[in-house]
């Protein structure tokens, strides 16, 4: 099979869209998510959409269908959140490495699928690791600022775990994403790194994070260019942004990332921004037109969507993307050697 | 040769490349090397050590060494509360961190709290090379650069050889066995103490200088770094030949290729004001040129010291040629010799023009660098103008002499028109700014204050100038920058308007000021801001793209701003009404005032007020960081704290003896009762209440038995009871005609000083009036007994809120207030902008329950603004109009 860099050194490949969103058009019950399995669990379970990949495997098995058939190069595991610290909501820490195991397994199922049908378009899978729900770097109470309410070391067993489970049900990347604490990457990384000594086995590495208002900068204050500094020890394959604003709102930020990374760019941004009733409305021609703008300017390698796009959405950026060339890492950035 | 930068961050971006200054680390943070910041850890004063970080970052540091090494300490949680409280604070977790520890557990505590990419201090061969290789391993892990220090299994490096022996033997297990980035490789090759009288040592700062050289050549990309102070440690209490070392030392280094360090900037002279005989003397020691060099240093040193010696060399600059004097003059703000030197450079130069555009302008572009480059201070630079304009003033004749024969006019300077908007008397922060900008040869056109909008646009055309500046302190003078802003878009004028004075904001001028001017808008937030930000306006080839960049910005701070806006909880007036403050009226205790109605102090004692100074504003004013008395020590602002307490003690002294100054106010009682968020006033024995003050409430949700503050809630519903006071005092009676004599002289720095002279007498004034007004007018606190430190802490039990302030902070309160207090009497009277004139003044009401308190009104809705207006029967435009700030809507 090709490997992923000599195609992106070809051409934009394409990332999938939501998952929530394509989960919600479903209407799922309590029992849908308990399944055989967890049917006498004493905590409410629905709307734990992770678990689905246990329970419901046929409707996550259909939504990855349904974006390889838009145009998907690379699909993202149903495994945002799930590592202990968010599956503790749930009482489910136990069943972490099933989850990201079953969620690999299916994704990986379904990417074979594709790719013996069109031997010559590779599919693959990226494991999804969400940002947990607790910040490493930022106190949680205004009164004590010096109170931390996870530690560097908690999230590193809790990411190793999370990875391993990925990994052994055989993706092909590994995508800590939708960063707001650049802390809690610098751990994921660090507990991805130690597996793949203790394993001997490596998987490229993809970093996402997300700029989650006008200042321009993460969550936890960084600008976009110390973002980037901060994750630069490890030898990714591409780091991006996605989530939080449409897409019109990321190029500036893109733009910083295009032009000091040595790694490919990656984009997945939201299809707009929520209106009053939290519902995405904005349409693929809009998000495509927003996104063609990136395409113009030569700053992305791998392009999909985030919350509120659908196969529609993606189906309109492959398209979009086929008509442009990707960007090329700069050779004075790309001096920084493993 | 290629070149891979070390790039490091905090929650910014910080680049090393060959082109980058060298980087200062700063080092005060650092429990071996500060008894100070020792002190504060060990009494877990860590709100107070966080400050010790703040100063450095401002002092100019651009990594932040954080060492908390010491047998008394739990180094490793001292280590990570310190990380994460740091991370807390945005202007400190800007810049990278240096975790500097011995114990490599410290160190690695300390990675595991770091977001951004920092640098280990330090790890070396010391422990073997399988210890070295695994800490390696993980300092990569962990994303972080590391200091690599001379050392190894025999000890640390003292020679040349050893030192290079050693860091290759580092250099090549990190770069080919570990993987590491070569760039982020930091060797430390040690500097030791030099003129020790051991002869083992003559050669170490030679060593270090040759082994930093060949490490630079032989080793890519690798730093070099050290700590610099060591090198002098022989003349401890010695400042000035320890001062000298530092700078020589460094010098060589940069020189040999070092590229970072952790220097004291304080502890530090200028290279080239080394005198030239002691530059010999310490050169002779560090490049070891002598074998007499020690002996000759310390006996060298020895006179150094001495105070008469002092003297002497203080004149030695009067040997130099005119440019190196007028330079001199300049730097060190010396006013004495500037005329004739002046006439000495205008005979040699032929032209006036030449000499100011020759070695005055060449002197003012020295005092720019320094200024820039953090090296002298706001003071200084306006000690640097006064020499500037004397100068100037002197050449004027001769140049009106010459304009006149030839008939035409010399190049004109980019002209920059500044002015206090409408309504507003308050311009020290403008002088300063005028100052400054007049220090960079911009030709400045100051209005003055109070300077209505039609005559800002008629000068601004008719000087032709090519930026405007205005300013303004008090809250109206927000919408009155909007009037001026939007008046110049109907005039078509598309001149750069640059925005600044206390109460003016990024926000306030990206979501009021800049969508209504098509023009560049800038916010300005002090005064070293403004050369850069005029500069990058007026050059052609910068102008374009600087003011795209600024739009872009100013857009996004707009919709972010309406985002947060949109987030903000509020609740509705009757809620929040419900939720006032609880007083228990029944268990009160009242005290009646000593007189009802009003009172004047007029000419109050001057030297009496000056005991009640709080100096740590006055600092703020010039610009320096600081709490007193504490300033007047701090290693970076210290000395010059110093000399301008000094100054400021000098012309007090004066304006007490010649009293050129009056200090007038006005106390008024009434009897006061509670009446929702009003609180009615009464005259003696009548029954209808004869004026009323409107107060405001808080509005946002409050979290559980914490309520929603108005100032009416501190004042007795139970009629007959309750008292409210109220004051207006200023210190600025004879202060215009005290600025015309200064202005005379050319002399800003003098006039800059009454002002805020003034300003911190009326300040004092009011803290002393309360005092009275609590122990003996009102007297209800007689036992009170509190230091000064307590009053500035504003420890006692009552108020005085002002209106325009955060708790009240409607201005137009005042013309009742000023009524009643019948103010003008004692000549303080009000703008239509309700400002205060004369501008050295302070006024507000006297709440004396001891449960009453400072809040800030923050966000209202409209239920509150359309209440308020119906109770002060001005109609809702007008109040959304003086509470703008304050509206949780557009």
């Amino acid at each position: 099979m090709a490997k992923i860099e000599d195609i992106l050194r070809e051409r934009i490949m394409i990332l999938d869209g939501a998952m929530g969103t394509m989960i919600q058009r479903h209407t799922l019950e309590e029992a849908d998510f308990r399944g055989e399995i967890l049917k006498d669990h004493p905590h409410p379970l629905k709307g734990n959409n992770d678990l689905l990949s246990i329970t419901r495997p046929d409707i996550i098995k259909d939504i990855h269908r349904q974006y390889f058939e838009a145009g998907a190069d690379i699909i993202e595991t149903n495994t945002f959140g799930s590592t202990t610290v968010a599956q503790a909501d749930y009482h489910l820490e136990h069943l972490v490495y099933q989850i990201n195991y079953e969620a690999a397994k299916i994704a990986r199922e379904v990417a074979d699928e594709f790719t013996r049908k069109e031997p010559n378009k590779p599919r693959f899978v990226a494991g999804s690791m969400g940002p947990t729900t607790k910040l490493a770097s930022m106190s949680p109470d205004v009164n004590n600022p010096g109170f931390r309410a996870i530690s560097f070391d908690e999230l590193v067993v809790a990411f190793k775990e999370q990875a391993k489970g990925l990994l052994d049900g055989g993706v092909d990347l590994l995508l800590p994403e939708t960063i707001t604490d650049t802390l809690n990457v610098k751990a994921a990384l660090f507990a991805i790194q130690e597996l793949f000594e203790e394993t001997g086995k490596q998987v490229p590495v993809m970093v996402s994070g997300t700029i989650t208002d006008a200042s321009g900068r993460i969550l936890s204050g960084q600008t976009a260019e110390a973002f980037l500094i901060s994750v630069s020890h490890v030898p990714l394959l591409s780091i991006g942004l996605n989530c939080a604003m449409g897409a019109s709102a990321l190029r500036p930020y893109l733009k910083v990332l295009s032009d000091k990374a040595p790694f490919f760019i990656s984009a997945y941004p939201n299809a707009g921004l929520p209106n009053e009733f939290g519902q995405y409305d904005q349409t693929a021609i809009e998000m495509g037109n927003e996104v063609e703008e990136y395409l113009k300017e030569g700053l992305v390698n791998i392009l999909g969507g985030c919350c509120g796009s659908t196969p529609d959405h993606i189906k309109r950026l492959a398209e979009i993307a086929a008509k442009y060339k990707p960007r090329v890492i700069h050779h004075q950035a790309a001096m920084v050697e493993e | 040769m290629d070149y891979r930068p070390l790039q490091l961050s905090g929650l910014e971006a910080v680049t090393v490349t060959p082109n980058s200054n060298f980087v200062n680390i700063g080092e005060r943070t650092n429990v071996t090397g500060s008894a100070k910041f020792l002190k504060l850890i060990k009494e877990d004063k860590f709100d107070e050590a966080l400050e010790v970080a703040l100063d450095q970052v401002r002092g100019g540091a651009q990594v932040i060494d954080v060492n908390m090494d010491e047998g008394m300490l739990d180094s490793q949680s001292a280590m990570v509360k310190y990380l994460n409280l740091m991370a807390s604070e945005p202007e400190i977790a800007a810049i990278p961190v240096m975790v500097d520890s011995s114990k490599w557990e410290v160190i690695e505590a300390g990675l595991k709290c770091l977001q951004g990419k920092g640098i280990v201090n330090s790890i070396s061969l010391k422990g073997g090379k399988e210890e070295f290789v695994r800490q390696a391993k993980l300092v990569k892990r962990y994303g972080a650069a590391t200091v690599v220090m001379a050392f190894d299994e025999q000890g640390q490096a003292d020679t040349y050889q050893r030192r290079i022996d050693i860091c290759k033997r580092a250099y090549d297990i990190l770069v080919n066995e570990v993987k590491f980035a070569p760039q982020d490789i930091i060797f430390d090759p040690n500097i030791f103490p030099v003129a020790t009288g051991i002869e083992e040592h003559r050669n170490y700062a030679l060593d270090f200088f040759k082994a930093t050289k060949w490490i630079r050549e032989n080793l890519p990309h690798a730093h070099v770094s050290g700590g610099v102070s060591n090198v002098s440690f022989s003349f401890r209490g010695n400042q000035k030949v320890r001062e000298a070392m530092h700078s020589a030392f460094l010098y060589h280094a940069i020189q040999h290729g070092m590229d970072m360090g952790i220097v004291n900037p304080t502890m530090l002279e200028v290279y080239d004001e080394i005198p030239k005989d002691l530059l010999e003397h310490v050169e002779d020691v560090l490049l070891n040129r002598r074998d007499d060099a020690t002996e000759r240093l310390l006996a060298f040193a020895e006179n150094v010291k001495g105070s008469a010696k002092k003297k002497e060399q203080d004149d030695e600059w009067r040997t130099g040629t005119v440019e190196e004097r007028i330079t001199h003059s300049l730097v060190k703000g010396v006013i004495d010799y500037i005329d004739a030197d002046t006439e000495e450079a205008r005979q040699k130069y032929g032209k006036p023009l030449n000499v100011i555009e020759g070695p005055l302008m060449a002197g003012m572009n020295v005092v720019g660098d320094l200024f820039g480059a953090g090296k002298m201070f706001l003071p200084q630079v306006v000690k640097s103008a006064r020499v500037m304009k004397k100068s100037v003033a002197y050449l004027t004749p001769y140049l009106e002499e010459e304009k006149r024969l030839s008939g035409n006019a010399g190049q004109a300077a980019a002209k920059i028109l500044l002015a206090t908007v409408k309504g507003d008397v308050h311009d020290i922060g403008k002088n300063i700014v005028g100052v400054v900008l007049a220090c960079n040869n911009y030709d400045v056109v100051d209005l003055g204050v109070m300077v209505p909008t039609e005559k800002i646009i008629e000068a601004a055309k008719r000087e032709k100038v090519d930026v405007v500046g205005l300013s303004g302190l008090i809250t109206p003078s927000l919408d009155e920058m909007v009037t001026v802003a939007k008046e110049m878009q109907r005039e078509k004028l598309d001149l750069p308007l640059l925005i600044g004075g206390a109460t003016t904001s990024r926000i306030h001028t990206a979501v009021k000021i800049d969508p209504v001017y098509d023009g560049p808008v800038v916010h300005v937030l002090d005064a070293s801001r403004s050369v850069p930000v005029a500069s990058e306006l007026i050059s052609k080839q910068t102008r374009g793209s600087f003011q795209t960049k600024i739009k872009q910005e100013y857009k996004l701070l707009r919709e972010d701003h309406e985002n947060r806006r949109q987030a903000k909880n509020y609740i509705p007036l009757t809620e929040a009404r419900a939720n006032k403050t609880k007083i228990d009226w029944a268990a009160t205790n009242y005290s009646k005032p000593q007189f009802l109605g009003r009172k004047e102090f007029v000419n109050y004692p001057l030297d009496e007020l000056r005991k009640y100074i709080d100096w740590t504003p006055f600092f703020q004013t010039w610009m320096l960081a600081g709490r007193y008395p504490g300033i007047l020590n701090d290693e970076v602002v210290g000395v010059e704290a110093t000399r301008l307490f000094n100054d400021a003690n000098k012309m007090l002294d004066e304006i007490v003896k010649s009293r050129s100054l009056q200090a007038n106010g006005v106390v008024a009682f009434f009897d006061a009762v509670n009446d929702g968020d009003d609180v009615k006033l009464f005259k003696r024995d009548q029954t209808e209440s004869f004026a009323s003050f409107h107060f405001l409430r808080q509005q946002n949700k409050k979290a559980q038995n914490l309520p929603n503050f108005c100032l009416s809630d501190f004042v007795s519903p139970e009629k007959g009871k309750d008292h409210l006071g109220m004051f207006a005092v200023t210190a600025g009676i004879g202060l215009e005609k005290l600025i015309e004599r200064y202005k005379a002289q050319h002399d800003d720095y003098s006039e800059i000083m009454a002002k805020a002279l003034a300003d911190r007498l009326a300040e004092a004034f009011a803290e002393c009036l309360h005092e009275r007004v609590r122990k003996e007018l009102w007297g209800y606190a007689k036992t009170e007994h509190l230091s000064k430190d307590d009053l500035i802490d504003e420890k006692y039990d009552g108020i005085r809120p002002a209106p325009g302030y955060p708790a009240c902070p409607d201005h137009t309160e005042k013309k009742l207030l000023f009524e009643l207090l019948d103010a003008n009497k004692v000549g303080i009277t009000l703008t239509e902008s309700y400002a205060m004139y004369p501008g050295a003044a302070v006024s507000g009401f006297y709440f004396s329950h001891p449960d009453s308190k400072y809040f800030g009104l923050g966000k209202i809705e409209k239920d509150q603004v359309e209440d308020y207006a119906k109770r002060k029967g001005m109609s809702v435009e007008e109040v959304e109009k003086w509470l703008s700030p304050n509206l949780s809507y557009n």
